[in-house]
């Protein structure tokens, strides 16, 4: 069953690359969102919660012409990143990694703000009275409590990366090697004929990946709770 | 000699809170009915709650005054604080949780400490513990310790006992009697139990419905 040809192999590591750079990435920004919306209410707090969580409710091919117009080499923000950091998104396969995080994104900020969100403030209260100024205590109050969440959100992104298509194909296109990741190679076979016997060994791969997620996510967060549950 | 002025107006809703008191060394009580003012005032001294007006100072220095604009936050006001709760951190074992204090701030670290404080307060034993296996009395004497080994200015504590049942206060008690005996740690004791606090304050402030009605000495606890 996984005697998988080379091209399909360079899928799955694609897909796996592409899906952990993303998580990475967005890991920070999605706990410092999560962490603005638990805690702080400011003037346009419902505009960052609603561009948040566009993602998830946009047609997936408007978002990967987005990024395109945005993030694309003539794109304001491509052109920037392409001059002044070396780094480059179209028809790459960083481009693939950032429509996968942008993609993963309002799924993995939810739990992390639900976590942060219940965190008994108190607690962090009298850290500070122990002399832990804000960065200190977050450090070593709100985020290890929140690490349930943390995880969660991490996974949830990842798992949504490994499955990511629309706006990844719309944005970065189809290219064997560089761009096709597990979904695009599936896509492209189903577009063959007789191509569904391969197709399915790639379909078992993806169920695999994203089952193997679920309970490592599942693993960790229980052994992450069972630290302080039920004081 | 004076250790704490506080004297501070604050309002909050339909209440108001307008309390001046001093307090010098050994424990002064802060003793009232519930309502008074009393976990208001000692957050406002930890520096949870800025007061709208007045001055708070501790050893001759200012941690708040409402018209030079200072307001030093809690985690620089050095002061000790130990909550009805306890608000053990459930993240981290009772050795962790005491050395918290020492390894988050630049407070002076005192070597000897943790051995003599977990000795006077009997928790050597169960220091490799989670805070959520432990007693209420346990908990409680170590949020004491914890408190402690940032080795404070001033210890405040409010209703440390409210959460413990009678045999586990009578547990406690004697500890915080060692502690004001021996620690030499100028304490505000915030309780509304007269029959407790005759055992370990030395000066009174009586507060009622955000006012200083009395200060003085334990006999205003009849």
């Amino acid at each position: 069953m996984f005697d998988l040809s080379p091209d399909e192999w360079t899928a799955v590591a694609l897909s796996l690359r592409v899906s952990i750079v993303a998580t990475l990435v967005a890991l920070p920004f999605g706990i410092a969102i999560g962490w603005l919306l638990a805690r702080k209410d400011f003037w346009g707090k419902i505009i960052v919660d609603g561009i948040v969580y566009l993602p998830l409710v946009l047609p997936p091919v408007v978002t990967g012409y987005l990024l395109l117009i945005s993030f694309g080499r003539h794109g304001p923000i491509g052109a920037f990143f392409a001059d002044y950091l070396g780094i480059v998104f179209s028809f790459r396969w960083t481009g693939a990694a950032l429509s996968c995080g942008v993609m993963g994104f309002p799924l993995m900020v939810r739990p992390i703000r639900l976590a942060i969100e219940a965190i008994d403030r108190r607690l962090e209260d009298a850290a500070a009275t122990l002399g832990a100024g804000g960065f200190l205590v977050f450090l070593t109050i709100t985020l290890p409590l929140a690490l349930p969440g943390v995880i969660a959100g991490a996974v949830m992104c990842f798992a949504r990366s490994l499955g990511e298509f629309g706006a990844t194909i719309t944005f970065v296109s189809n290219i064997p090697g560089e761009t096709q990741t597990i979904s695009a190679a599936i896509y492209t076979l189903l577009q063959v004929p007789g191509g569904e016997a391969l197709a399915g060994r790639l379909v078992v791969v993806a169920i695999v990946l994203a089952l193997g997620a679920l309970i490592a996510s599942e693993w960790f967060a229980r052994r992450a709770g069972m630290r302080f549950q039920g004081e | 000699m004076t250790v704490l002025a506080v004297d501070v107006e604050k309002r909050l809703g339909t209440f108001a809170l307008a309390a001046r008191f001093t307090a010098t060394g050994g424990v002064t009580a802060l003793f009232g009915p519930s309502g008074a003012g009393k976990t208001t005032l000692v957050n406002m001294i930890a520096g949870l709650i800025a007061p709208d007006g007045g001055t708070i100072a501790i050893d001759d220095t200012l941690l708040f005054d409402a018209g030079a604009g200072i307001n030093v936050p809690p985690h620089r006001r050095h002061i000790g604080y130990v909550f009805q709760e306890g608000r053990l951190f459930p993240h981290l074992s009772v050795r962790q949780n005491l050395d918290y204090g020492r390894r988050v701030s630049r407070f002076l670290r005192d070597a000897d400490g943790f051995a003599r404080i977990a000795e006077m307060l009997d928790i050597g034993a169960i220091l490799d513990r989670r805070s959520r296996t432990l007693s209420g009395g346990e908990r409680q004497r170590v949020a004491i310790g914890r408190a402690l080994l940032i080795r404070p200015r001033l210890l405040l504590l409010d209703e440390p006992l409210a959460s413990l049942d009678a045999a586990r206060k009578q547990e406690i008690l004697p500890y915080l009697v060692r502690l004001r005996d021996a620690a030499h740690v100028p304490m505000v004791y915030v309780s509304h139990t007269a029959s407790e606090l005759r055992q370990i304050a030395t000066n009174v402030v009586r507060l009622d419905a955000g006012r200083v009605v009395a200060c003085g000495g334990i006999e205003l606890l009849d």
